[in-house]
């Protein structure tokens, strides 16, 4: 997308208007200032699919639109959990909880430790579903961001 | 003098200037002030002073219509943005293209809530093309250029340019860019030639065949290829209400409009064709109805279309082609003439002969009696008078509907209405609109008694600069449309749809300085119409048509209903 204020919020707009769902959208500038890329994850038929492509290309702001399920790709979200560790017990089965999905501690405290977690969106809800639910106190995700694999590139 | 600087305000104005723009409509007020001084103190282009906004970017549209030409509309800021907010979602639907000129707070006063503030581009996004807001001087005459570009090319819009007060007092060197190119907006011109040419051979080898074109042919100035590819092959066309006069009404081969109250013979050729060429046209639902219905028959589907997003967004089409309607037709017609096929003359010959057997049900018949007056007749009369020349503006209901079926246009661009918004309250403003662009021309506005009410103020307008418009009031009494899906779908309950206390709508033309006239026998229409464009011909003459409240728009298919399930009668 042009790196334009409002851009956003046309994105946003275009999927409230014609009834789109967002599941998570991620953007951020790119090497290039002038240009910020967008990860959106939408669920549809391959129609819907298409004319959500279609619909966000027409959009003046948008340079360039790839689905990126068309072929193989890598995608990754950040989690950061926070959750109860105020007994020894609970401190070491986090410890290896975080160890078995590969996450980190990243602040303690007395009661609390909070992690980081990065993976695709299943991978961290899976250790959602891993901790007992009475255990968590907070959590934040990204949502997902995508790139293609290997030498398949999207970019201007 | 290249460095001489200029005012924002200045900018805009040359800005105008250089874009060729001679006509502009708008209202002035506080935001906009530094403008309105600069349009004061040159005579490049005229503006016209309307007395409600909406009107204003009506006229602006209608004058984009009737021309081909960018319309431009000014407004101040808060009220004057949100008044403008129904004009332009009425040119998006239609594709217009417009620019719209909005005044803003000034930008350290932007999200304070200060007097007449409203986001105005956030207000008009999901009704643009595109909008910009200008918060910097530097960005003003590049961002107006692009505004012009993005308006008229690719499928059209509207797009508005919000320009806050202390931008329009700030000074910046003035250049305005020839070109200009967007890296993130390159609409398509040139058709695929593979499509190209595996369309043309689709349309060979048809048997039934129909040709169905849309307002697309009109926006891209593609009636010339579009009616010789027609005759060419001899194929059936048929329009929708947007694409009237895209191919002549009086060509036997033109079938009439399509859908909700298109005719008989167009809608079931649609229905039962084995092959479809769709032109600038988008299978809505009032022109297909359900789609699941108009599947239920097999048909193979060409689409051509300078917007992809149309393409199989409603309709599964077999033979997309993305392009420049005019440019895919020329090329279309250069592979006909060159290669050696032709139509299936005997198959072509059972098909227009179950074509004339639909065609002979004659679906627009009525019976016209002394009174009331049908307002199919008035319409028909109105044809016969203006010789079919008139540009035609309608307002939203039946009356525009009877307009769209009883007069035959052969011209593109004369026709004017509201199609995809159904905005009532814009026939006058349009009339006015089409009126500033051909001084010379017939103009007439076919409008209801509810409709006019919508913009009558600008009455005051047509005064102030002696436009000669015909005002056609087809008077029924009743929100008419309203009142015919009461009676069929909601057992004449009729809620609302009465409109009780009409003016005196003789006095109240003359009250503006008009002429004003009461009609309420059938002997009497001819006579009024032949004294409105005869011995008022200069003069804006309102005519005021007591016609048969109880009169519906035949045929009809129901919403939600397929092509071949109409009501006749």
């Amino acid at each position: 997308m042009e790196n334009e204020s409002g851009a956003l919020s046309r994105v946003a707009g275009l999927f409230s208007a014609r009834g789109y769902n967002i599941e998570s959208l991620t953007v951020a500038p790119t090497e290039d200032p002038t240009l910020s890329r967008m990860t959106l994850v939408t669920r549809g038929s391959d129609e819907v699919i298409e004319q959500i492509t279609k619909q966000l290309n027409k959009l003046v702001d948008s340079v360039k639109i790839q689905d990126i399920t068309d072929g193989s790709h890598i995608e990754r979200e950040l989690m950061l959990v926070k959750v109860r560790a105020h007994t020894n017990d609970l401190r070491e089965e986090m410890m290896r909880l975080g160890d078995i999905f590969r996450g980190r501690i990243i602040d303690v405290s007395d009661k609390t430790y909070t992690m980081e977690l990065t993976g695709t969106g299943s991978k961290l809800d899976a250790f959602l579903e891993a901790l007992d639910a009475g255990l968590i106190l907070e959590t934040v995700r990204t949502g997902a961001c995508g790139i293609g694999r290997g030498e398949r590139i999207l970019k201007v | 003098m290249a460095d001489t600087e200029l005012t924002g305000a200045e900018i805009v104005v040359r800005c105008l200037q250089d874009e060729g723009v001679k006509h502009i409509f708008g209202y002035p007020g506080g935001a906009v002030l530094n403008i309105y001084d600069e349009i004061y103190k040159q005579d490049a282009f005229q503006h016209i002073l309307v007395r409600h906004e909406q009107a204003a970017v009506h006229a602006a549209d209608a004058y984009a219509r009737s021309t081909g030409q960018v319309g431009v509309a000014i407004v101040t800021s808060g009220p004057g943005a949100t008044n403008a907010v129904t004009g332009i979602a009425t040119a998006y639907m239609d594709s217009i293209p417009l620019v719209v000129l909005t005044g803003q707070v000034p930008t350290a006063a932007i999200g304070l809530d200060a007097f007449q503030e409203v986001d105005t581009v956030g207000i008009t996004r999901p009704c643009v093309k595109h909008n910009f807001l200008v918060k910097d001087v530097q960005q003003l005459a590049e961002t107006i250029k692009k505004a012009f570009y993005i308006a008229s090319t690719g499928r059209p819009g509207p797009v508005v340019v919000d320009i806050p007060k202390d931008v329009t007092q700030h000074l910046c060197a003035y250049h305005y860019p020839r070109r200009i190119s967007l890296r993130s907006y390159n609409p398509t011109y040139k058709g695929h030639t593979g499509q190209i040419r595996k369309a043309v051979q689709m349309l060979l080898e048809a048997k039934r065949p129909v040709i169905y074109m849309g307002g697309g042919v009109i926006l891209g100035n593609a009636s010339r290829q579009l009616t010789q590819l027609g005759q060419t092959l001899a194929y059936p066309t048929a329009s929708t209400l947007m694409g009237l006069g895209g191919y002549p009404a009086s060509d036997p081969l033109f079938l009439g409009m399509l859908g909700m109250h298109g005719t008989y013979e167009a809608n079931m050729a649609m229905q039962h064709c084995d092959v479809l060429l769709a032109v600038g046209a988008r299978f809505d639902d009032r022109v297909i109805g359900n789609p699941k219905h108009f599947a239920s028959e097999h048909h193979r589907i060409i689409h051509i279309d300078v917007d992809p997003s149309s393409i199989s967004k409603r309709v599964k089409v077999d033979v997309p082609i993305v392009g420049d309607v005019a440019h895919v037709l020329d090329e279309m017609l250069k592979l006909l003439a060159a290669g050696k096929a032709s139509p299936d003359e005997q198959a072509l010959q059972a098909w227009w002969a179950q074509i004339e057997l639909w065609r002979s049900q004659d679906c627009l018949k009525y019976e016209a009696g002394d009174k009331p007056i049908k307002p199919q007749y008035v319409v028909e009369k109105l044809y016969e008078v203006t010789q079919g020349q008139a540009f035609v503006t309608a307002d939203v209901g039946q009356h525009q509907m009877w307009a769209a079926q009883y007069y035959k246009f052969d011209q593109p661009r004369r026709w004017i209405n509201s199609g995809g918004l159904g905005t009532m309250g814009f026939g006058l403003p349009a009339a006015m609109g089409v009126q500033f662009a051909h001084p010379q021309a017939m103009v007439v506005c076919i409008t209801g008694e509810g409709s006019i009410q919508m913009n009558i103020q600008e009455l005051s307008t047509c005064k102030e600069h002696n436009l000669p418009i015909k005002v056609i009031l087809l008077n029924n009494g009743y929100l008419g449309m309203v009142r015919q899906w009461q009676e069929f779908f909601y057992e004449e309950r009729y809620a609302e749809s009465y409109v009780g206390s009409l003016p005196d709508f003789v006095k109240l033309t003359e009250a503006y300085g008009h002429v004003g006239m009461l009609v309420e026998r059938t002997a009497d229409v001819e006579p009024a119409l032949r004294d409105a464009f005869g011995k008022y011909k200069d003069r804006l003459v309102f005519i005021n048509f007591l016609v048969d409240p109880r009169e519906n728009v035949y045929p009809m298919i129901p919403a939600g209903k397929g092509l071949s399930e109409m009501i006749l009668v």
